[in-house]
Formats: C-alpha cells, structure tokens, sequence
C-alpha cells in the first residue's frame, strides 16, 4: 500500500513542465565516497588493541559512489533507482549532509526535510506537546518556529486531548500521523523521500498524499529513492540509476525504468 | 531556517566551502540552540517523571552520601581528621565531581543513543556533549541549595569571596566539555570505552581529595594532586565555601590553563572526525 500512488501524484507532461523550473536546487559534480573500514566490525577497544598488537587490523576500500554527476531542478520529482547496495542511500546521505563526498562536490540549496523515520528522536515518557517540540527542533526548526505551528500540527495529526499525555499512552498509528505532522509542518524546498511510506488509515493517508501534491504544486523539490521501478515510472519527472556506484544512466523517469528492467532480466536470464 | 537572513533567503550546503570543521561546528551548534534547551528539558523531565521524590532526589542523594561520610569521618576514623567543616567540604567536593562525571558520561551515552539519528537526519554531532553538560550544570546548580543550607547549619563562616562561584564552575564545565567530547569520539569506535572509562572514574574520585581531607596524604605523594586538573579545579571551588578563603592564585592558573587545554583539544580533536562519526556508532 503506498501513500503516493493513491494519489494524483501521476505526472502528465503538461504539469509537470509548468511545475518544473530551470533553477538547479541540487548538484553533484564527480561525487566519489570511498570508505576506508576495517573490514570486520570491531566493535570493542580491548580487541582492537588486541588484533593491532597481532598486525591484524585489515583495512578494506569500499566504494560506495563513484564519480557520479548530477542534477536535480527545482519543482522536479526525481527517482533513484538501483539494486541493494548500489549507493542509493549514499546519495540521499549525502544530499542531506549526514555524509560527506570523499571526492569531488555536493551542492544543495534550500531546506531539506527527511521523510526517512518518521518520529525519530521520540521520547515515549513525554507527552505530544513536548515530543512536537523536541522532533521539530531535532529537524532544524527554531523553537518559535514550532511554537506558530503547534496548532496546525496537532490539527492535521488529529491529536486533540491526548496532545498532554505521554506518548507511552499512545497508538503505533497515532505516533507515526504525529511524525509525519511535524516531519511536513513546514514545506520543504527539497523532501527526501527513502521507500514510499504508508501511514496510519485510508483517510489520514489521503490527507497525507494530498499535503505531498501540495507541496509538489508549490515547487518542492522530491528526491525519491526506491527499489521499486513501478512507483519511479508512475510518479517520476525523471530518474536515476545506479548500479554499483557507478551512475548508469539518467534521464526521462519511464525511459530510465525500461533500461533499468531489461538490464535486470539479462541479469536474471544469465544466471 | 536562519533567524538573521531575509525571509526568502535559501540555505545553501556546499561541500567544498572550507570552513575548519573547529569553526563549522560550533556556528552550527549556535543554529541548533533550541534543540539543546529541548535535550536538556528532556533530559531533566524523564529523569523525573516517574519517580515519586521528583526532582527532590537531586538534592537528596548527594546529601545521604554527606550524611555517610561524615558518620564515617568523625566516628568510624575517630579523631583521623574532622573540622566542623567537614560535611560542607564533603558535599562541596562530591557535587563538583558529580558534575564532572555526569557530563563525561553523560556525553558518550547520549551520542550511542542518538547515533541512529545521527545516521539519517543533520545535526551538529557536538550537540549530545553539549546537552550532558547542560543537563548536569541544571542538576548542580539545584544541588548548591543543599549545599548552602548545609554551610549555614554547620556554622562554616561563608566569605564574601564566594562570589566568585560561577569562575569555578565554568572553569569545570570547560574542563568536563573537553573530556567529553574526547571520550564520545572514542566510544563512538569502541563502545566498550564506557565501561572502561567507570573503573577510571572510581579511581580518579578517590586520587581526588573529595571525600578525605587532602592533608591525611603523605607528603611524598602530593605531587599526584598537583598533576589532577580536578585537584585544582576542586580547590578553587570548594575553599571559598568551606571557610579558607580565595584558592592561591597558583592554583587559580593552573585550574584555568587545564581547563582551556583541555576544552580546545577536546573540541578539536571530536570536530575534526565529526563527519565520520554518522557512520561509526
């Protein structure tokens, strides 16, 4: 069940051109991240120092990105595609500055918001009203920022009176619609988007794909990223591809999808 | 998102802009600042929450542990010692460390805490530091209540120069901060650095003069003071409210060298891999 498709998402040329600006909002230029981790995980100091005394500690060179190029415009719904592992989240970490590019330059403008863990930094023995503040502020927000949208956030998640109790009190369903308020409450300039979400029931979802049409309408940025094809050929301006870290091909979003499946039926017809 | 800035103003990220990450961090520290009030009131709310005696307990267990020590000091170890001034010094000195050690770690718990956070959204990686040592100066801040109370019962004359407080207590702060922020980088490597870093706690607290009194140590071993920045930083804290006056101003520089050092150290030596820490805890 994805939250996206339901809706009106589907792109015709015609809007999708009227929505997109020739503004670039996100740049990659030969974006290389390299990672130099030992190659089992030590994870206690006292084994560390041990294998260091045994000249054991090997290093690996891991290749997570590879000279990969690219440009996102504003208003575009942008797709990346790829098998596990092929840098897919690299690159959303990159984007959002979790990560930074061991070669070559990332170049973001405008505000991001991650629709990755919805209610991330949620403490369950505070109550709505605190947990609000503490996840707006962890997204970047200044406190009186959260303070002229309290009302609408508590609105849209359909908290009413349980907004003072702990959110132990709370439903799995009424957590996530709190996260997803605060997480969107302000519209973004870039949303990044990791898996397509489903959240809480039929109507809240449509309420939920509703606000990411609006946002979409009003010029955010979507960076999208998925291993489902479908979903990027449905609902994506363009697309990317990525297959071992290496960019494959980038371009018109179903065109993209076409080269990505035939590539993953040879794949399977070798085997 | 920034407050100075024009409204329409976008934020712009560029990679390849050099900043020093020493800089970086703590301008983005500045930007974050709510959130730290935000910790620190989660912090200290969850702390409480659920226990009936509240925020009371601050105040309460430091003051047990006086209660335990003086009983020991002035009757167990009869005559080893034991001004009137003694349960003021003991909780003077138990407080100061208690801040010392609840900021160190603090840090390193909070940072392995949010390190799945640090995986998936921005944030200054300094932040988890800096909101342990908030949630700490809170709790000792509440505690010198006790402690007050404490001097004027026992009758231990307070000087004027106790004024000078807040030096101390920022100076230990400093000095917690560096620490702090050395330890996270390493514990976000090795987690069992926390384990480790308790056993040295405990030994550290007793090389300490906390709970004795610094002249039943011999005076071939009083060198080990003078190389403990917590000696120092303990003794500017802890004389003007037990009756000795103003720290010498010896002691004075040797506390606000160890604290600067150590806090400039610290901070550079965690800013510097603060990007790789995301993909290490």
């Amino acid at each position: 069940m994805s939250l996206l498709i339901e809706s009106e998402i589907m792109t015709d040329g015609a809007t999708a051109n009227r929505r997109v600006s020739d503004e670039t909002v996100i740049r990659l230029e030969n974006v290389s991240v390299e990672y130099h981790a030992p190659r089992e995980q030590i994870r206690s100091f006292k084994e560390y120092a041990i294998r260091l005394l045994q000249g054991r500690v090997q290093r690996e060179e891991f290749k997570a990105l590879c000279d990969v190029s690219l440009e996102v415009r504003k208003g575009e719904v942008m797709g990346v595609i790829g098998h596990n592992g092929a840098g897919k989240s690299t690159l959303l970490k990159l984007v959002s500055r979790v990560m930074k590019p061991t070669g070559g330059r990332v170049w973001v403008k405008g505000r991001i918001a991650p629709l990755l863990e919805l209610g991330a930094g949620f403490h369950y023995e505070l109550s709505g009203r605190e947990n609000i503040f503490l996840n707006g502020t962890l997204l970047g927000c200044t406190h009186a920022e959260m303070e002229s949208l309290f009302d609408e956030i508590v609105d849209f998640a359909e908290m009413g009176d349980f907004i003072e109790a702990p959110l132990r009190t709370y439903s799995t369903g009424m957590a996530v619609r709190l996260g997803f308020a605060v997480a969107t409450a302000r519209q973004p300039d870039i949303l990044i988007v990791d898996e397509v979400l489903s959240v809480g029931d039929e109507q809240f979802r449509q309420k939920c794909a509703a606000r990411m049409d609006s946002f979409r309408e009003n010029g955010t940025t979507i960076l999208l990223v998925t291993h489902d094809s479908k979903q990027v050929a449905g609902m994506c301006d363009r697309a990317a591809w990525l297959d071992h870290g290496r960019l494959r091909s980038v371009g018109d979003a179903r065109s993209v999808v076409d080269q990505y499946k035939q590539f993953t039926k040879g794949l399977a017809s070798q085997r | 998102m920034a407050r100075a800035g024009k409204p329409d103003e976008k934020p712009i990220y560029d990679s390849a802009r050099t900043v020093s990450p020493f800089v970086e961090e703590f301008r983005e520290l500045a930007r974050y600042r709510d959130l730290v009030k935000h910790l620190i009131a989660r912090n200290i709310k969850t702390r409480y929450k659920r226990s009936a005696l509240g925020i009371l307990w601050t105040m309460l267990n430091p003051l047990l542990m006086m209660t335990v020590l003086t009983f020991v000091f002035s009757e167990v170890f009869r005559g080893a010692i034991v001004s009137k001034s003694y349960a003021a010094y003991a909780l003077a000195g138990l407080l100061l460390w208690n801040f010392f050690a609840q900021t160190t770690t603090g840090a390193m718990s909070e940072l392995i805490w949010g390190g799945g956070l640090l995986k998936r959204i921005y944030l200054p990686r300094a932040i988890f530091a800096v909101s342990a040592l908030g949630t700490s100066l809170v709790n000792l801040l509440l505690s010198l209540i006790p402690l007050f109370i404490i001097i004027v019962v026992t009758g231990v004359p307070i000087r004027a120069v106790a004024v000078v407080l807040p030096g101390p207590i920022i100076l230990t702060a400093m000095f917690a901060l560096g620490v702090a922020l050395f330890l996270s980088r390493v514990a976000a490597y090795f987690h069992d650095v926390m384990e480790m870093y308790q056993i040295l706690l405990t030994a550290w607290m007793y090389m300490t003069p906390i709970i004795y009194p610094k002249n039943i140590i011999p005076e071939k071993f009083r060198w080990l003071f003078k190389i403990n920045p917590m000696y120092h930083l303990m003794e500017v804290f802890r004389e003007p409210l037990t009756g000795g006056g103003m720290a010498g101003p010896k002691t004075w520089a040797a506390a606000t060298v160890a604290a600067t050092v150590t806090l400039v150290f610290g901070w550079w030596f965690f800013s510097r891999k603060a990007d790789e820490l995301a993909y290490r805890i």
